[in-house]
């Protein structure tokens, strides 16, 4: 196989769309557990949601 | 589980961690599929020659740039009309993705146009139109940061929504309404795709593969949200305690 006299253009735009894909990936990863963090910190300090207290 | 069920966060965020280790396994089969039909499969372009490998990733993603806006435009009605507890998740969710699609259409078709044009841009109607999408998905993106009160940044952003989507058809038809460098559809077209099946399948493989990655990020961002505005609340109710 052989990208020809283009092969820069070729392989920045595949290296481009990874990075890019990768990113979001780790920006979702990180968000949940960002959040997750958050929350069990809160439950930690006694705060529960409405709901939980009804279903107690 | 009836459809209307799903509008219970609770529900959504239970369904989702059933859903997502499925559907992120599926994105990676049908990209390992895709990449093996782009790389070892799909012959060069008659014309563009090996460059026409940008194509299979240039392609969904500007399906994808205009198709997510779509999605949001959807979910702003949803917000608008029936005030659907998800309805400003989704969109919400959505936007920093179709910025990611955009903005990899723009790059991907600026190095594809490099050597197959001679430039990096031009100012015709296409590229100046995506290039003002892109824009709106940054515009709506910082709507939501700039409100606190959740439900009224996602009027807000609805509206504006609403409003961008005039640049749908616009970007769809600039290619016929306007004389651009851009050629014009060759796939959605009358008469049918006007590319050879060899090209034209690796480049459906693709699209499928972007598309479910799409679903994926999509329920993923949208659980990280519920959850967002769960530490939010439970944020307010220590603050409402405490005074």
């Amino acid at each position: 196989m052989t990208l020809g006299p283009h092969a820069a253009f070729i392989v920045a735009a595949y290296a481009a769309a990874l990075a890019v894909v990768i990113g979001l990936i780790s920006w979702v990863i990180a968000d949940h557990a960002a959040q997750r963090r958050l929350l069990a910190e809160l439950e930690t300090r006694g705060v529960t949601r409405r709901s939980n207290k009804e279903a107690a | 589980m009836a459809l209307i069920d799903l509008a219970n966060p609770a529900r959504f965020l239970a369904l989702t961690a059933r859903i997502l280790p499925w559907l992120a396994t599926a994105t990676v089969v049908v990209f390992a599929i895709g990449l093996y039909l782009v790389w070892f499969v799909a012959p060069d372009d008659y014309q563009m020659g090996a460059v026409v490998k940008i194509m299979f990733i240039h392609v969904p993603n500007a399906w994808l740039a205009m198709g997510v806006w779509a999605v949001m435009c959807i979910a702003s009605i949803g917000t608008l009309v029936w005030r659907h507890p998800l309805a400003d998740v989704a969109a919400k969710a959505a936007a920093p993705l179709g910025a990611a699609f955009t903005f990899l259409a723009l790059l991907t078709g600026s190095l594809w146009g490099r050597p197959m044009w001679g430039t990096y841009w031009v100012w015709d109607a296409r590229l100046t139109s995506v290039l003002v999408l892109f824009l709106m998905y940054l515009g709506v993106m910082a709507l939501w940061r700039t409100v606190d009160d959740p439900s009224r940044a996602a009027r807000a952003a609805a509206i504006l929504t609403l409003v961008g989507a005039i640049n749908l058809p616009i970007i769809k038809f600039s290619v016929d309404w306007w004389n651009t460098l851009h050629q014009p559809a060759s796939l959605l077209r009358m008469g049918g795709p006007a590319i050879h099946p060899s090209i034209l399948t690796p480049l459906l493989v693709m699209a499928l593969a972007f598309l479910l990655l799409f679903f994926t990020l999509h329920l993923a961002a949208m659980r990280n949200e519920i959850l967002r505005r769960r530490v939010r609340t439970m944020w307010l109710m220590q603050a409402h305690a405490a005074s």
